[in-house]
C-alpha cells in the first residue's frame, strides 16, 4: 500500500494550499479540457484533494457483503463491478490511469458498512466507492460519505425518498418500477383489483404506498395489503385471503428466503401463474432469485425491472457473453447486477468529462452524462443523481429467464420524491 | 371483512384455513420432534437443529440432481430415497457431534447451547463454501406439484398433504420407538433416573448417543420435507430456530405429547391470527401470547417436572 | 490518610490489573491507532458493558440470558431518539410535509410526533431512560420468571424469543421506530457535532470512563456479601433458599444490573457509531454478546472487557483479510471456549501467567509482599472510600 504513504504526505499540503491550488488546477484543467484527452494529464492537475491517484493508477473501493445473509444478493454486484473495472482497464483506463480496487466486506452488518466506508475514504483515499445493497446499509454509509465527501455508486432498485449529493443511484427508485407496470396491467390486462403483498420493511412498504396511490388515482381498487416478517416461510393464510378476495393482480414485493416459500406454496395451492388468474406482478424477483425459487414455480409471473438478461440488443449480448466468460456459463444476471455494472462506467464518463478525479468537480458534471453502451440500452444521469431508464415487463419462463413483453417507449424520469405519492 | 361473500364461499375459506393451520401444525411437529427428543433426554437445546435440517435439504438437492443425471426414469420416486439418506446422513453427523462435543458437556446444559451455536456457524459457512451463498432450487417430481381440487374454491396442495403424511408417520414412528420398543424403555429409564438405569446395566452413554443421532436424523427428514415448501440456502435454518424452540419449551420438557399439543396450539393460533390480522402482527402476537403463557406457567403445557 | 487505602489498592495485584487496562485504553491505544480505528475500539468497548453484565448474571449467578441485545438496543434507541429529535429541527426538515418530525415518520405519513417520543426532547429524561427502560423491562421479566423459579435453558430460550419479538416489532412499526433501517443520520448532541474526529475521540474517552465506572460497580457488588450469595445461589440454590434468602430477589437484582450495563453500552454505541438499528437487538447479535463474556472468562469482569475487545478485533481483522474464514473461526471459538477452556482468557491467565508473575513479584518485592497481598476482606475495605471519591463525578 504505497499509495497510503504518498497520500498521507499529500493531504496536509493540500489543506494548506487548498484554495489557491484548486484555482490553479481549475484553470489548468479548463485549458487542458480544451486541448485533448490523448496525453495523460499530470496527477497534480487531476487530483487536488489527496485521493489515491498516481501517475499510472487510481484506486477505487468496492464495498459489499461477502459474508452473512446478504452475501447471496450482493455477490452478483461485486462480479459486475469487477468486470466493468477490468474492461475499462483493458480499454486504457480512466484519464490514462489503470483502476485498482480495494475490496471490503460489509459482512451484512450495517455499522461495518459505515466503518469500512470510513476506512476506504480516510485510509485508502479511494476516488469512488461502488457498493451497498440494502437500504439499511446505504443509510449507514450516507452520513460518513457526506462527511468526508466521497462518492457512492449504489446499484439497487430502492424506495426513493433520498437524494444525496454524494450518491449516484444506478438502480431505479420506486416510481420507475411501479407506475408504468401498473399502467401496463390496467391497459393490457384489464386489471381492476389489486392485492399488495410484501416483506415487512421500508422498501415494500414504500413501494406499496406508491402503488396504492397510483391505483386510487386510476379509480381502481386495492382489496388487500399485507406484510410478513423477513424470513417468514408460511404463506398459506395469505394465499387463502387472496383466493377469497379474488384480485386481478397480486403485486408482490416479497424478498429473500420468503420469496422461495411464497412461490412454492402458491404453486402448491393450485395457482397456475400462466393462467394469469390472478396475474402476479412482482418488483422483487430477478433472474437471480428464480435460481433459488425454481423456474417451474414462477413460470408465468410478470416482473417489472429495467433490465432482463434476455434483452435483445448488441450491448447486452456483449455484456452477457463477457460476464459468462469471466464467471462461468451457468451465471445468471439480474437487474441489480446490471445496474452495478453501470457504476464504474458512469464514474469514468464523469471523470473524463470533468477532466479530474476531484469529487466536487465530478459532481458538477453528472447531470446529463450519457452512457449508450449500457446493457439495458441508453441511460442518462438526471440532475437528481438517479438514472433515466426504461421500465420493462418480463414474463418468467420455465428456464428461469424472462421474456420481455413490454417496454416503455420513453425513458422514465427518476422522481425520488414523487409528489402526490407520499 | 366477510361482507359480500356467499355462505358457501365462507365455508370453503374456513375449510382452506383449517387446512392451512394443519399444514403449519405438521411443519411445527416435524421441526420440533427431533429437538424435543434431544431436549427431553438430555436437557440439551441443540442450537444447530436448523442447520441439521438444512443438511437434510441439501441431501435432497444432491439426490435429486443425481437422479436427474443418472436415473431419470426413477425421478418420480427419488424423494423417498432422499428422505432416507437425509435421515442417515444427519443421524451419522449427529452421532459424531455427540461423541466429539456433547458428551463432554452433559453437566453443563447452558454450555451445550453455546457449543451447538458455534457448530451452527461452522455448518452454515460450510454450506456457503460448498453450495454457494445462493439458495438452490430443488426439483420436485411432477406428481408432487399442484393441488387436488375438492370443490371449485377448495384446493388441497399435494405437497402440503405430503408434509402432513410425513409428519404423522414420523410422530407415530417416534411414539412406537419410545413407548413400544426396548430402546424406548431404556431411554425412559435413563430420563427418569440415570444412576439407577446405569445400575441395572443400561449403557446410558450409548443411549445418549443414539438419541442425539435420532433427533438429528429426524431434523434431516424435516429438512428434506421442507424443500417442498421452503427455501434451501446456507442460512435458511435460522428462520426456524425461534419457532422450534418455543414449541418445545411451550410443550414442556420430557413430554413428546406436550410438544405435539403445543405445536397444535401455536399453529392454530398463528394461522387464525394471520387470517384476521396482517402477517407481522400475527407473528408478534403469537410469540407474545406464548411468552405470556410461559411466564404464568413456566413448566410448559405438559411437564413431568421442571423445578430443580 | 484518605488516599492511602486507595494507593494501597492500586499497588495490589488487582489494582495493577486495572491500571494495566487503563493504561492500554487511555494511553497506548489512542497513541498507536488512527482515529477511525480508535473509534472502532470504542465500539467494541460498548459491547464490553454487556459482557460485564453477563459475567455478573451468567458467570456469577448462573442465569444465561440470550436476550441481552434487547437491553443494549433499548438503551441505544433511547439515545438515538434524543439525537434524532435534535437533528430534526423544523429548519433542517423543511422539505418534509410535516417539518419538525424525524424524516422516517414523514415518509410513513405520520403528521405528529408520537406521544412516547415527546419526553425524548429532554436530555436528562433520555439519560434516565437509557438505564431506566432496560431495567424496567428486566424487572418485569425477572419478576415473572424468577419468582416462578424458571431458570436454565428455559430462561435462555424465553429471553431469545423476546429478542425475536422486539426485532419484529421494531421492523414492523417503521413509522414509529425507523424500521429495519433503524434511526440514522444522527448529527449533534446538544449542539455538539458528534461526527468529527475530535468528538469521536472525546466520546471514546467518555466510553472508557463509563466502562471503569461499571467495572467498579460490578466489582463492588461481587466483593460484597451480595456477590457471594449470587455465587452460592449458582452452586446450591436450594441451600441458599433454605438459609432464608429470597433467591428470586437476588436474581432479579443481578438481571436488572446486567440490563443497566447493557443499556449504558447501547447508548454509547449510538453515540460512537452514529445510528441504531434492529440488527443489534436480534438473536444473532445477542448470542454473540455471550461469547465476548465466555472468551474473557465468565467469572472475570476484567476478562469480559478483553473478551469483547479481542473477539471484535478478530472479527474486523478476519473480515478484512479472509471474510470466508470468519464464521469458521467464530464457531470454533464458541466450541473451543466451552470444551477446552471454560474459564476463558482469565482462566488461562491464572494457570499460565500468574505463576510467572508470582516469581517476579517475589524476587523484586520480597519485603512488600505481606502488605500487598491483602486478603479479600481487606481489599473490600480499601475499596469503599474510593467509590465515595468516584461517585460525585458520575452526575
Amino acid at each position: 500500500m504505497d499509495n497510503t504513504d504518498k497520500t498521507a504526505i499529500g493531504r496536509p499540503a493540500g489543506k494548506g494550499l487548498g484554495f489557491r491550488k484548486s484555482l490553479m488546477t481549475l484553470a489548468a484543467s479548463v485549458v487542458f479540457a480544451a486541448s485533448t484527452h490523448a496525453a495523460t494529464p499530470s496527477t497534480a492537475e487531476v487530483n487536488t484533494t489527496g485521493l489515491a491517484v498516481t501517475d499510472d493508477t487510481v484506486t477505487v473501493g468496492i464495498l459489499h457483503s461477502i459474508t452473512g445473509t446478504m452475501a447471496i444478493s450482493e455477490i452478483g454486484s461485486v462480479q459486475a463491478e469487477k468486470l466493468a473495472i477490468d474492461q475499462i482497464n483493458a480499454s486504457g483506463g480512466v484519464l490514462g490511469r489503470q483502476i485498482e480496487f480495494v475490496q471490503e466486506d460489509g459482512a451484512s452488518d450495517w455499522p461495518t458498512f459505515a466503518e469500512k466506508t470510513r476506512k476506504l475514504l480516510r485510509q485508502d483515499n479511494v476516488a469512488a466507492i461502488f457498493g451497498a445493497w440494502t437500504s439499511a446499509s446505504r443509510k449507514a454509509i450516507l452520513p460518513v460519505i457526506e462527511q468526508f465527501n466521497g462518492m457512492l455508486y449504489y446499484p439497487t432498485f430502492y424506495e426513493g425518498l433520498e437524494q444525496s449529493p454524494n450518491v449516484v443511484y444506478t438502480g431505479q427508485e420506486a416510481t420507475q418500477q411501479i407506475l408504468a407496470s401498473i399502467d401496463w396491467a390496467v391497459e393490457n390486462k384489464g386489471a381492476k383489483t389489486f392485492y399488495l403483498l410484501g416483506s415487512d420493511y421500508i422498501w415494500p412498504r414504500t413501494s406499496n404506498k406508491i402503488a396504492r396511490k397510483h391505483i386510487d388515482k386510476l379509480g381502481l381498487k386495492v382489496v388487500g395489503e399485507e406484510y410478513y416478517p423477513l424470513g417468514h416461510t408460511q404463506f398459506n393464510s395469505v394465499i387463502n385471503k387472496i383466493k377469497l378476495r379474488k384480485p386481478d393482480v397480486i403485486f408482490a414485493s416479497v424478498v429473500g428466503g420468503s420469496n422461495v416459500a411464497f412461490y412454492k406454496q402458491m404453486k402448491a395451492a393450485g395457482v397456475d401463474f400462466t393462467d394469469e388468474k390472478p396475474l402476479l406482478l412482482t418488483i422483487s424477483v430477478t433472474e437471480d432469485e428464480i435460481r433459488g425459487i425454481g423456474g417451474e414455480n414462477v413460470e408465468g409471473i410478470y416482473a417489472s425491472m429495467k433490465y432482463f438478461q434476455s434483452l435483445d440488443n448488441p450491448n447486452n449480448k456483449e455484456f452477457v457473453a463477457a460476464f459468462k466468460k469471466a464467471y462461468g456459463d451457468d451465471m445468471v444476471i439480474g437487474d441489480v447486477t446490471q445496474a452495478a455494472y453501470l457504476g464504474p462506467w458512469l464514474w469514468k464518463a464523469a471523470v473524463e468529462k470533468a477532466g479530474s478525479f476531484d469529487i466536487d468537480k465530478i459532481r458538477e458534471e453528472f447531470a446529463g452524462i450519457e452512457f449508450d453502451k449500457a446493457p439495458e440500452g441508453y441511460v442518462r444521469i438526471h440532475e437528481n443523481h438517479h438514472l433515466w431508464s426504461k421500465t420493462r415487463i418480463g414474463q418468467a419462463q420455465l428456464d428461469g429467464q424472462y421474456k420481455v413483453v413490454y417496454e416503455t417507449e420513453e425513458l422514465m424520469e427518476p422522481d425520488p420524491f414523487p409528489e402526490g405519492y407520499q | 371483512m366477510f361482507d359480500g361473500y356467499t355462505s358457501s364461499e365462507l365455508m370453503s375459506i374456513f375449510a382452506m384455513q383449517g387446512f392451512a393451520g394443519l399444514s403449519l401444525f405438521s411443519v411445527f411437529v416435524l421441526m420440533a420432534l427431533g429437538l424435543a427428543i434431544i431436549f427431553g433426554q438430555m436437557g440439551v437445546i441443540n442450537m444447530a437443529h436448523g442447520e441439521f435440517m438444512i443438511l437434510g435439504a441439501y441431501t435432497t438437492y444432491l439426490t435429486s440432481g443425481f437422479f436427474q443425471s443418472y436415473l431419470p426414469g426413477l425421478f418420480g420416486g427419488y424423494f423417498f430415497i432422499a428422505m432416507i439418506l437425509a435421515f442417515l446422513i444427519c443421524g451419522a453427523l449427529g452421532a459424531l457431534v455427540e461423541w466429539l462435543m456433547i458428551r463432554h458437556l452433559y453437566h453443563r446444559p447452558l454450555d451445550t447451547l453455546l457449543a451447538t451455536w458455534g457448530l451452527s456457524l461452522i455448518m452454515q459457512q460450510a454450506y456457503r463454501s460448498i453450495f454457494g451463498a445462493r439458495e438452490v432450487g430443488v426439483d420436485l417430481p411432477e406428481w408432487m406439484m399442484g393441488a387436488i381440487p375438492v370443490t371449485e374454491m377448495v384446493d388441497l396442495p399435494i405437497n402440503g398433504l405430503f408434509v402432513m403424511v410425513i409428519a404423522l408417520s414420523v410422530a407415530v414412528g417416534v411414539y412406537l420407538l419410545m413407548y413400544r420398543s426396548g430402546y424406548g424403555k431404556k431411554v425412559r429409564a435413563v430420563v427418569q433416573n440415570r444412576p439407577m438405569a446405569e445400575a441395572v446395566g443400561i449403557n446410558s452413554a450409548g443411549i445418549d448417543r443414539a438419541t442425539f443421532a435420532l433427533g438429528c436424523g429426524i431434523a434431516g427428514i424435516a429438512g428434506a420435507a421442507f424443500t417442498m415448501i421452503g427455501s434451501t440456502g446456507p442460512s435458511s435454518g435460522q428462520a426456524y430456530i425461534v419457532d422450534t424452540f418455543l414449541v418445545v419449551v411451550f410443550g414442556g420438557a420430557q413430554s413428546l405429547i406436550g410438544t405435539i399439543v403445543s405445536a397444535f396450539g401455536i399453529s392454530q393460533a398463528q394461522s387464525t391470527m394471520e387470517f384476521f390480522l396482517s402477517g407481522s402482527m400475527a407473528k408478534v402476537l403469537t410469540l407474545l401470547v406464548v411468552i405470556g403463557i410461559l411466564m404464568i406457567r413456566p413448566e410448559g403445557l405438559m411437564a413431568l417436572k421442571v423445578r430443580r | 490518610m484518605k488516599h492511602s487505602p486507595l494507593m494501597k489498592w492500586f499497588a495490589s495485584r488487582e489494582g495493577m490489573y486495572y491500571l494495566a487496562l487503563a493504561f492500554l485504553l487511555v494511553v497506548l491505544l489512542p497513541l498507536v491507532l488512527e482515529p477511525f480505528r480508535l473509534n472502532m475500539v470504542g465500539k467494541y468497548l460498548t459491547y464490553a458493558f454487556v459482557a460485564i453484565g453477563l459475567v455478573m448474571c451468567w458467570g456469577k449467578a448462573g442465569i444465561l440470558s440470550l436476550g441481552q441485545g434487547v437491553f443494549f438496543g433499548l438503551g441505544g434507541y433511547c439515545m438515538a431518539m434524543f439525537l434524532k429529535l435534535e437533528a430534526s429541527t423544523p429548519e433542517a426538515t423543511a422539505i418534509q410535509s410535516t417539518p419538525g418530525i424525524p424524516d422516517f415518520m414523514d415518509w410513513n405519513q405520520l403528521t405528529e410526533l408520537p406521544w412516547f417520543w415527546e419526553p425524548f426532547h429532554s436530555f436528562s429524561f433520555t439519560l434516565l431512560a437509557v438505564i431506566g427502560v432496560p431495567v424496567l423491562l428486566a424487572f418485569v421479566i425477572g419478576i415473572a420468571m424468577f419468582t416462578r423459579r424458571v431458570g436454565g435453558v428455559y430462561f435462555a430460550i424465553i429471553t431469545q424469543a423476546i429478542a425475536a419479538v422486539l426485532t419484529i416489532l421494531i421492523i414492523g412499526q417503521q413509522g414509529y421506530t425507523g424500521g429495519v433501517n433503524g434511526i440514522t443520520d444522527l448529527q449533534t448532541l446538544m449542539g455538539w457535532d458528534i461526527r468529527t474526529d475530535e468528538a469521536r475521540n472525546i466520546l471514546y474517552f467518555i466510553c472508557v470512563g463509563m466502562l471503569f465506572l461499571c467495572l467498579f460497580a460490578a466489582r463492588f457488588v461481587q466483593n460484597r456479601k451480595l456477590g457471594r450469595i449470587l455465587v452460592a445461589m449458582n452452586a446450591q440454590e436450594m441451600r441458599v433458599r433454605f438459609s432464608g434468602y429470597d433467591v428470586a430477589a437476588f436474581k432479579i437484582f443481578v438481571f436488572c444490573l446486567a440490563a443497566a450495563f447493557a443499556g449504558i453500552g447501547g447508548a454509547l454505541f449510538t453515540l460512537l457509531v452514529g445510528f441504531m438499528s434492529p440488527s443489534f437487538i436480534g438473536i444473532v447479535a445477542s448470542i454473540e454478546m455471550v461469547i465476548f463474556c465466555a472468551l474473557g472468562g465468565r467469572l472475570s469482569i476484567l476478562g469480559a472487557v478483553y473478551g469483547a475487545l479481542l473477539v471484535n478485533a478478530a472479527k474486523s481483522g478476519f473480515s478484512e483479510s479472509f471474510p470466508e474464514l470468519w464464521p469458521f473461526a467464530m464457531g470454533a471459538l464458541f466450541i473451543g471456549v466451552v470444551l477446552a477452556f471454560p474459564d476463558g482468557l482469565a482462566g488461562l491467565y491464572k494457570s499460565y501467567v500468574m505463576p510467572l508473575e508470582n516469581k517476579v513479584f517475589k524476587r523484586n518485592k520480597s519485603e512488600a509482599v505481606p502488605a500487598v497481598s491483602t486478603p479479600a476482606a481487606g481489599t473490600t475495605d480499601g475499596y469503599s472510600p474510593m467509590t465515595e471519591t468516584y461517585s460525585p463525578e458520575k452526575s
